[in-house]
């Protein structure tokens, strides 16, 4: 697969954890794609966090509305059925377990289910806007990536780099597989097609647990 | 009470070491004609609470490239990285606040309360130096108010009692903001009179603003 199959696959596999009713928020970048590949049947409402949730897709050239961006400052559009609202409610929504599911990228992830995605001390310090209250009161965090830096592990037994929050992650999708954090560990769930236990577990720096029933992970 | 003043008349209020808070989100919106004023009176030293410092050449970010802020209190600054440059050179003290705490920082002041406790932070860089509190078995940070000498925020439709209602995404940080300074100005894209924003649409009620500028000129 090349770099953006990848990031498809990741995301096909990510969209069905998503269901009917949830009210959904997506990450900047690769988590961005997962709106594409709901599946047929269930209605989820995405969340923005700078205020609304009934978030649509970009606008055509010529109909951006220089009222209504997303979180990333891009211009975007509403569905009918969404609502606007202050920071303080949309905070309320994140940090108040109002939001189903929350899919974001990851610097490292490690086996506590720590997440580090906000700072690389002395190289990047862009400020962790709303990532912190996201993990640390979604519902349910999903971490969307690939599995490796150009081969450097990311899934780790601990995490180096300066935390996002403690113990917040409970699932990690990668091209690689499906991963769940439990309180033993990390426990792979699904394996991509054509990737053998022992290739994920090289490319991984915590020991993964292999469970009696894994499956073949489809899209 | 007349609460509609020129940009001159408001920019007069404004002076060099004050904490001034600043409305909307990556430059959705804010208020720009406030902020084109204040760069050409040369005030300087400003603390700034804003969510962010937008880009460079909108809005906030338009403050930061020109110097004009000596601290930072703020959620994300990487869509401006001349911010980074004067953080890193050591000429601009910058204080991350997690985005949802900075509303409640602001909101706690507003609201006469002498904090929030936030699950947010805990375990991290932003639990340094901070209290936590334990209630009913959970642990907390104790997150103290921010309050600000002037606030500047932005309407959409303003009435001349100051009644405030936003469009779409730029409600953000400026209805949480009206509550939280001594000084409240609500730059207007559109000045009406009284009675013409109905009640059930005010969004930021007119107590709140002392003074509004701009409208359709």
């Amino acid at each position: 697969m090349d770099k953006n199959m990848e990031k498809e696959f990741i995301a096909k596999r990510v969209a069905k954890e998503l269901k009917d009713g949830d009210v959904v928020n997506l990450g900047i970048g690769l988590p961005t794609l997962v709106a594409n590949y709901v599946p047929e049947g269930v209605e989820i409402m995405l969340q923005s966090e700078n205020g609304f949730v009934g978030m649509g897709p970009a606008p055509k050239e010529g109909e951006e509305d220089p009222y209504l961006v997303n979180a990333g400052g891009q211009y975007i559009t509403i569905n009918p059925g969404g609502a606007f609202f202050d920071s303080a409610d949309s905070f309320l929504i994140i940090r108040g377990g109002h939001v189903d599911v929350t899919v974001l990228g990851a610097l490292e992830v490690d086996e506590k289910g720590n997440l580090a995605n906000w700072m690389v001390p002395g190289k990047m310090v862009p400020g962790m806007g709303g990532a912190m209250d996201l993990v640390t009161g979604a519902k349910k965090v999903i971490v969307a990536m690939t599995h490796t830096a150009k081969g450097s592990h990311k899934i780790l037994k601990e995490c180096k780099l300066p935390l996002t929050a403690v113990k917040c992650v409970d699932m990690i999708i990668t091209e690689m597989g499906v991963m769940e954090v439990t309180e033993e560990g990390i426990v792979l769930k699904e394996i991509a097609p054509e990737v053998t236990v022992e290739e994920i577990q090289a490319a991984t720096g915590a020991e993964l647990i292999i469970p009696d029933d894994l499956k073949v992970m489809e899209v | 009470m007349n609460k509609v003043i020129s940009i001159e008349e408001a920019v007069n209020m404004i002076h060099d070491g004050m904490t001034i808070m600043i409305g909307g989100f990556l430059g959705c919106r804010n208020p720009f004609r406030l902020i084109d004023a204040m760069i050409e009176k040369g005030v300087k030293d400003i603390t700034l609470i804003a969510n962010d410092t937008a880009f460079p050449d909108i809005g906030i970010g338009k403050l930061i490239v020109n110097k004009r802020i000596k601290k930072l209190i703020a959620s994300h600054i990487g869509t401006n990285k001349e911010t980074g440059n004067q953080m890193n050179a050591g000429e601009l003290e910058v204080e991350l606040v997690p985005q949802g705490t900075l509303a409640e920082r602001i909101r706690a002041a507003g609201a006469g309360l002498g904090g929030i406790l936030t699950p947010t932070g805990l375990g991290t860089v932003v639990q340094e130096g901070k209290t936590i509190i334990n209630v009913d078995g959970k642990d907390y940070l104790l997150e103290k108010p921010l309050r600000a000498d002037i606030a500047l925020i932005v309407g959409a439709v303003v009435d001349k009692k100051g009644n405030i209602r936003y469009k779409k995404a730029t409600r953000n940080f400026n209805p949480l903001m009206a509550t939280a300074a001594d000084i409240v100005i609500v730059e207007a894209d559109k000045i009406v009179e009284v009675g013409e924003i109905d009640p059930d649409d005010v969004m930021t009620p007119g107590l709140f603003v002392d003074y509004i500028v701009g409208g359709k000129e």
